[in-house]
């Protein structure tokens, strides 16, 4: 019972956020759209005993990429509406039709193999521990793990060779 | 009515569409990243959610690097939108049409 | 045994490549007298094994060297018998009588080296011809010919005139290249193979009378075109804008004769075809008797002669259409030496005359150049058939053989006596005005004796033609056990009783007596007759066969390659191509609109196709 309403309250969070964030004129209410999505699907992966990984979205998602997100709509100015000009009708009957389009197909294609209720959901048997995501990460995985630690090194050494880059050599203040 | 799987899966397919949408209609370059946040997010709820139902903690070990790789990619998406917008001081998707055949 | 045989024909192939290479730096005459001496050297090579055949040696040996097509039979071997070593000494003997004259006449030439290189090359074609084991080799040997005229007719090619002539009898001949090409396909689907030895000796057990008349048929239209026949004779008048020792040796003496050859090589063939024989029977008959009509109206002293060359071919042709085989080829032999020894006197004279050909301007000539007045008088003999010269005794077996046929072939011998009397007319009248009379040369001519290097073929030739007929006199027909064992697989014609050929031989010579006669009456006197108008410029005109030809064959086909070369290939070729082109750049017109550089256009696309990919495996995997 406990679990229906947390699903029911946080998914109708998400979706709304979603919703939120895909309608919002206000760059800014479209990021805290997001943001309350994230929340609520850290809620929803606590419900499905992933506490891990609930807690890395969390810290992650909510707190490193959204702040990010944040920190570039500041300094792109953009914290003021939108003003790009209508969006004509065929696009928007486009979108409509892709996306509930796709919704539909997604549906459709998992029908056959919706899993329909296996006993084992009720049940908390999967422990998401830390320690047994850590077993499973640094146990099979390691290889997968060092390749994503290569591609954060990666990524943040591009990230600067793009300020440094854009700048020019001359440039050599780092600007804010 | 118990919670099954099937009910998450549905509320991420969702939330998959919802993402859809929103980069196919919002000509707002931060926006369409965001969007694209959103999907990566409903497909970690899949994982999860799978996980959960299999038994196998595979799938939060595959949501923990999906994690990291949109963490990765954020990072380098939003240094392109800045420099971007450094040069035409203007984040509209449509005008960023020079890859023009 | 006769292995050395190859040498014949490489060592004219190797004086066309020096010459051709190397000519420039030669010189004069020094290419010249390699040409010669090459053709020479030929000859005495030949020379030993052709004696061995006299003394009584009757193999035929034929001489591998390679294969070339082992699926067709085809190899590169030669076929040494009497009758090719017949043809190989009047190639080489003549040929090089003729390499000597030409160090002479071509003096001056700026192509002189090139001229030699051609002659070389044409010694050469005729003697694979002559020599080949097979059909294949033959027809190798044919073409090539065909080209060698062609390269020595448009030798002065500046002219438009003899360019003309180059293409004319390049593509007449072709025409008989064809049936001739038809006929060995013929051959090879009966025979399985284009060897000669093979097909003579299976022939009379395989071949039915139709497939046979079908195949001589065939050979026979590619001998009209080679030997210049009705109806594809026409090039060789016209021929004779080429230099004249090249009509002397191949129009005259040896590639015109290549027909005839090559209906002697194949008589096993025609001997099953009697229809067949026939027809090429009345074919010669006719040639013979319509060219003598075109020769006594012509002006042009080498027009008289190439007319007269097509009824001589006449002769050999009807010699062949009533099986008398070896009377044929003797025709032709005889005919090589006098026909020879003609066109050359007539170059000497034009030579004299500094170029001038028509009869009207010359006259009185046997003071100024007595070597060769005396030669082209026993030329002259010798074709009108007077005793004792050679052609009378050629020319008389053939008509013998006739009249023995009986019945309606008789017809032909009538014809051929006609003939008889119009060769003595005309060329009495050629003999007449150019050496009798009162000099009628233009203002500046001062005509003179050849030098050596021409007027020694000519005496050369003069004896020849004088004493080669005693070598098949009736009473020893020496020439004909010569040719008999390339001759043996097919039956002996038949010769009347010798009281018979004495009387035909008598009425012959007094028929071509009183041509003669007739002739000297007619122009043997101050003031020539008027020969214009109506008979006159009809035959001058050849009687307008080339005019028809040109309004009903070539005008027709030049306006099919009008049409192909203004409508087919710029519109439909061409539109074709360069339609595809067009078509694919329009295409990637279109195509380019998809790339609009806009992002979201992308995605849109992107998730589009997710759709029907997944729509796509959900109706393969059956989810539906």
């Amino acid at each position: 019972m406990g679990e229906l309403i947390v699903f029911i309250v946080f998914a109708a969070v998400a979706l709304v956020g979603a919703i939120v964030m895909v309608t919002s004129s206000n760059t800014v209410y479209a990021a805290i759209g997001l943001l309350s999505t994230m929340f609520a699907l850290a809620v929803l992966y606590i419900a499905l005993d992933a506490h891990f990984i609930a807690a890395v979205q969390v810290i992650v998602y909510a707190g490193a990429v959204m702040t990010l997100f944040l920190f570039a709509i500041m300094l792109i100015g953009v914290d003021r509406p939108e003003a790009y000009g209508p969006v004509t009708m065929g696009q928007k009957v486009m979108t409509a039709v892709v996306s509930v389009g796709l919704f539909a197909v997604i549906v459709l294609a998992g029908r056959t193999a919706w899993v329909t209720g296996s006993d084992a959901f009720g049940v908390p048997d999967l422990n998401g521990t830390i320690e047994n995501v850590a077993d499973e990460l640094f146990g099979t995985w390691t290889i997968v793990f060092l390749s994503t630690v290569m591609l954060l090194t990666i990524a943040a050494l591009g990230t600067i060779a793009l300020a440094y880059f854009d700048h020019g050599p001359k440039d050599e203040e780092a600007t804010l | 009515m118990t919670v099954t799987v099937t009910w998450y899966l549905i509320l991420a397919a969702g939330l998959f569409s919802i993402g859809v949408g929103g980069v196919l209609i919002r000509r707002n370059a931060l926006v369409m990243f965001m969007s694209i946040e959103l999907m990566l997010n409903s497909v970690n709820l899949t994982f999860v959610a799978l996980s959960k139902d299999l038994g196998l903690i595979e799938g939060q070990v595959a949501a923990l690097f999906v994690m990291v790789v949109a963490a990765a990619e954020v990072t380098i998406g939003l240094a392109i939108i800045v420099a971007i917008f450094r040069r035409r001081s203007s984040a509209n998707v449509d005008e960023l049409a020079e890859m023009k055949g | 045994m006769v292995d050395y045989l190859w040498l014949i024909v490489a060592l004219p192939l190797v004086g066309f490549l020096i010459n051709i290479l190397f000519g420039k730096r030669l010189g004069e005459p020094l290419a010249g007298w390699l040409g010669f001496s090459l053709v020479g050297i030929s000859w005495l090579i030949a020379f030993v094994p052709t004696v061995d055949f006299l003394f009584g040696n009757t193999n035929a040996e034929t001489v591998f060297y390679f294969e070339w097509i082992p699926m067709l039979g085809a190899d590169v071997a030669i076929l040494w018998d009497p009758l090719a070593s017949l043809l190989v000494m009047i190639v080489t003997g003549v040929g090089a009588l003729i390499h000597l004259y030409s160090i002479g006449y071509m003096h001056g030439d700026p192509r002189y080296a090139r001229f030699f290189a051609y002659m070389n090359l044409f010694i050469a074609s005729m003697l694979i011809l002559v020599l080949a084991s097979n059909f294949a080799l033959m027809f190798v040997g044919w073409e090539l010919v065909g080209l060698s005229s062609y390269l020595l007719i448009s030798f002065w090619f500046a002219k438009p005139t003899a360019a003309a002539a180059g293409k004319k009898a390049f593509i007449v001949n072709r025409i008989g290249d064809w049936g001739f090409l038809v006929a060995l396909m013929i051959i090879f689907a009966t025979f399985g193979t284009f060897d000669f030895v093979t097909i003579f000796t299976t022939a009379p057990a395989i071949l039915t009378t139709g497939v046979a008349t079908a195949i001589t048929l065939l050979l026979f239209v590619g001998a009209t075109g080679k030997s210049a026949q009705i109806p594809l004779y026409i090039w060789l008048p016209d021929a004779m804008e080429g230099p004249t020792p090249v009509s002397a040796l191949i129009h005259a003496a040896t590639m015109v004769t290549a027909g005839v050859f090559m209906m002697a090589r194949s008589a096993v063939l025609f001997e099953l075809a009697p229809s067949t024989s026939v027809v090429v029977a009345i074919v010669g008959a006719a040639t013979a008797l319509f060219a003598a009509v075109i020769a006594v109206t012509q002006m042009d002293i080498k027009k008289v002669l190439a007319y007269s060359t097509i009824s001589q071919l006449g002769y050999m042709v009807l010699g062949i259409g009533v099986s008398a085989y070896t009377a044929g080829v003797f025709h032709l032999t005889t005919h090589a030496f006098f026909k020879a020894l003609l066109f050359l006197g007539a170059g000497s004279v034009i030579h004299a005359m500094a170029g001038e050909q028509d009869m009207r301007e010359m006259g009185g000539l046997r003071k100024k150049m007595p070597i060769t007045f005396v030669t082209m008088t026993v030329g002259w003999l010798a074709i009108t058939g007077i005793f004792p010269f050679s052609g009378f005794w050629s020319k008389d077996e053939i008509l013998a053989a006739t009249f023995e046929r009986g019945g309606p072939w008789l017809i032909l011998w009538v014809v051929g006596l006609l003939a008889a009397l119009l060769t003595a007319f005309y060329m009495t009248r050629l003999w007449v005005l150019t050496f009798f009379g009162k000099p009628r040369w233009a203002e500046g001519t001062h005509p003179h004796e050849s030098t050596w290097t021409m007027t020694v073929p000519l005496m050369v030739l003069a004896v020849f033609a004088l004493m080669f007929g005693w070598f098949n006199t009736p009473a020893r027909l020496a020439f004909d056990h010569f040719l008999a064992p390339s001759f043996a697989l097919i039956p002996h014609p038949e010769l009347p009783p010798i009281g018979t050929i004495v009387m035909l031989a008598t009425l012959a010579l007094i028929i071509a007596v009183a041509g003669i006669a007739w002739s000297w009456n007619r122009y043997h006197r101050a003031d020539l007759p008027v020969e214009e108008g109506g008979f006159w410029e009809d035959g001058l005109n050849a009687f307008y066969v080339d005019d028809v030809y040109g309004r009903v064959i070539v005008a027709p086909g030049k306006r099919v390659s009008e049409w192909f070369a203004v409508t087919v290939d710029p519109k439909i070729i061409d539109g074709a191509a360069t339609g595809i082109a067009h078509g694919v750049e329009s295409f990637g017109d279109e195509l380019k609109t998809t790339q609009s550089g806009r992002v979201r256009g992308y995605a849109a696309g992107i998730a589009i196709g997710g759709i029907l990919l997944i729509i796509g495996f959900l109706i393969l995997g059956g989810g539906f």
